[in-house]
């Protein structure tokens, strides 16, 4: 069996990528895919704990249901921002958002 | 090399490689698509650990719908036309050392840990399960999720609207 | 099992299910198409090749085999290849879960997950990626408004085909395909569930892009849609890929509602394939009859009518299997 320390740390790598993602990209759709990434570092985590941790229930792959659900939320309203920060300034770009900053 | 030893590295190995075009390509499409497999490769590590349900919900959800939402909205803003303009801003070295900084944390801490085992096997029919459960002792959370969604779908339609 | 003999088995499944839909369902049911709608226009349809017209479609395949590819000078090529790839991909993917028949030594499926129907909706949804892929990467004003229309038909019918599937689900109590068609011993779902037969055979339709929600490749209207500027094998994977999803959807249609393999007399897999060409009959009939919607009354359509009206249904079902059958 595939000790559980493996993937823990393919979880930790791919939340460190997308951490990259948000931190580095000056598109907004860029670093929403960046929080995708992570949401699913955190998923796999959950997953590998119910089955190596807590096997007698399926508590794990119910929190992971509900991050799913709610990352799907997030993307729906973050990319409805954006599509709205569109139209009334034309950009996407996080970096040219400053209208309010003074 | 037991099968599912091989089939957890090749797994590993598209997630990371797709993983990489999303964070590091210049072209945001690509960008967006390269998360298919990405989706793709981590429903198959769920399937390795025996989540079935979960891994038919990722590709449903992740890979078939905030995929196609992710690539509409590049669509209808400029994001494909942008490839001349810099995608990357100038943090790019203070956020590349943090990322690596929290990785090699998270790693020195989980291989240093020995992890208990606990009691019980995972059901052979995990929708039945996870059905009983959300209506059993997850019902709180089942029905506040139903609307965070609801209250989510509401405040999408209304903030995407053109202001007419 | 070994993974080498795992692996194995799932290249020769590849490979029986690619082979099986290239010829029963691209090959047969492209000839079946046109022979159908020539019948019904009054018409003979394809006559010369072969034995009143059955290799025809060989013959289609051989000439866009020969015929040259074509890229798009500005077009995003990687993007441009890689939709090929996925749009055929997904369709075949919707074998896996389909009995085709069962023989004494169990169902004859490919592999009978234990969420196969949510396994069928998953591989249906993945198309819509591959089109978006391929409306973006033909870098043509038609293509790219006919991706984004499928895609936005396609993700708004796959509700009301979720909620079709789930009320099957319900009322056999599991998510596997095999157990389902168990459940129909008595009753085919047809009978107990017309409606959610309706809908489930409404939003099929609409999810492959056929009359009358074809307004995406319709040819006055789109050219061809998100796949016009394909030529050679590439257009013969992506027709091959449309009538591959078709025909899937028919076959779970008959799995979940017309009993699958269930019948008197004649063996399971005839059984199974007598139904599933009803099924095409009556599409490839409903095409020819009625007219094509436009694109704002396909979406009210799915939104404002399927999607109330299977929701009841799921609600009443429940009702039913909740209280009534205690």
């Amino acid at each position: 069996m595939v000790p559980l320390a493996d993937y823990l740390v393919l979880s930790a790598v791919v939340f460190a990528l997308g951490l990259y993602a948000v931190v580095t990209r000056r598109n907004g759709v860029a670093i929403l895919m960046g929080i995708e990434l992570m949401l699913n570092a955190a998923n796999i985590n959950l997953v590998a704990f119910n089955k190596y941790a807590a096997p007698g229930a399926v508590q794990g792959q119910i929190f992971a249901l509900i991050v799913i659900t709610l990352a799907a939320c997030e993307a729906a309203v973050g990319l409805a921002l954006v599509l709205a920060a569109y139209r009334s300034l034309e950009t996407i770009h996080v970096d040219e958002i400053n209208v309010m900053r003074w | 090399m037991t099968g599912e030893a091989i089939a957890f590295y090749a797994l590993a190995a598209v997630i990371l490689v797709s993983g990489l075009v999303v964070v590091s390509s210049p072209n945001i499409v690509h960008s967006a698509v390269a998360l298919v497999p990405a989706f793709l490769g981590i429903t198959g590590i769920y399937i390795l650990l025996g989540a079935e349900f979960v891994a038919g919900i990722q590709v449903l959800i992740y890979a078939g719908a905030i995929t196609v939402l992710l690539l509409f909205v590049i669509m209808l803003t400029e994001g494909g036309t942008g490839l001349r303009l810099q995608q990357r801003n100038e943090q790019g070295p203070v956020g590349a050392s943090v990322a690596v900084a929290i990785a090699v944390l998270l790693i020195a801490g989980v291989t240093h840990t020995t992890w208990g085992r606990g009691a019980g096997t995972l059901p052979a029919y995990t929708p039945g399960a996870i059905g009983q459960s959300f209506l059993g002792t997850n019902l709180l959370a089942f029905e506040g999720t139903s609307i965070v969604l609801l209250v989510s779908l509401i405040g999408a339609v209304i903030i995407a609207r053109k202001e007419e | 099992m070994s993974w080498s003999h795992e692996l194995w088995r799932a290249i020769e499944g590849t490979v029986l299910i690619f082979s099986g839909v290239a010829v029963l369902a691209a090959m047969f049911g492209v000839l079946l198409e046109r022979k159908i709608s020539g019948w019904m226009q009054s018409r003979l349809g394809p006559k010369h090749v072969g034995p009143q017209g059955l290799l025809q479609t060989i013959a289609d395949t051989i000439k866009l085999l020969q015929k040259e590819n074509i890229v798009p000078r500005n077009a995003d090529a990687t993007i441009f290849a890689s939709a090929v790839l996925v749009v055929p991909l997904a369709a075949l993917l919707d074998y896996v879960v389909i009995p085709f028949g069962t023989t004494r030594f169990g169902p004859l499926i490919f592999r009978d997950l234990n969420i196969g129907v949510l396994y069928f909706a998953a591989t249906s949804s993945l198309v819509v990626v591959g089109i978006l892929m391929a409306g973006w990467g033909s870098n043509n004003k038609y293509a790219l408004v006919g991706g984004l229309r499928s895609a936005s038909q396609m993700v708004s019918y796959e509700i009301p085909m979720g909620l079709a599937l789930i009320t099957v689900a319900l009322l056999a109590g599991s998510l596997s395909t095999v157990k389902i068609v168990a459940a129909q011993a008595r009753w085919w779902y047809a009978v107990e569930q017309p409606l959610a037969f309706l809908i489930f055979l409404t939003a099929a339709v609409a999810e492959v892009n056929r009359v009358p929600f074809d307004l995406v490749e319709a040819e006055s209207e789109l050219v061809a849609g998100y796949f016009s500027e394909y030529t050679g094998m590439r257009f013969a994977l992506f027709q091959l890929g449309e009538y591959g999803e078709m025909f899937a959807m028919a076959a779970m249609a008959v799995t979940l509602f017309l009993g699958g393999w269930r019948g008197p007399v004649l063996p399971p897999v005839l059984w199974f394939v007598i139904k599933l060409y009803a099924l095409i009959f009556v599409f490839i009939w409903v095409r020819w009859t009625y007219p094509r919607f436009r694109i704002d009354q396909l979406l009210n359509f799915a939104w404002k009518v399927l999607i109330p009206v299977g929701l009841a249904n799921l609600v009443a079902t429940a009702f039913f299997v909740m209280v009534v059958r205690r």
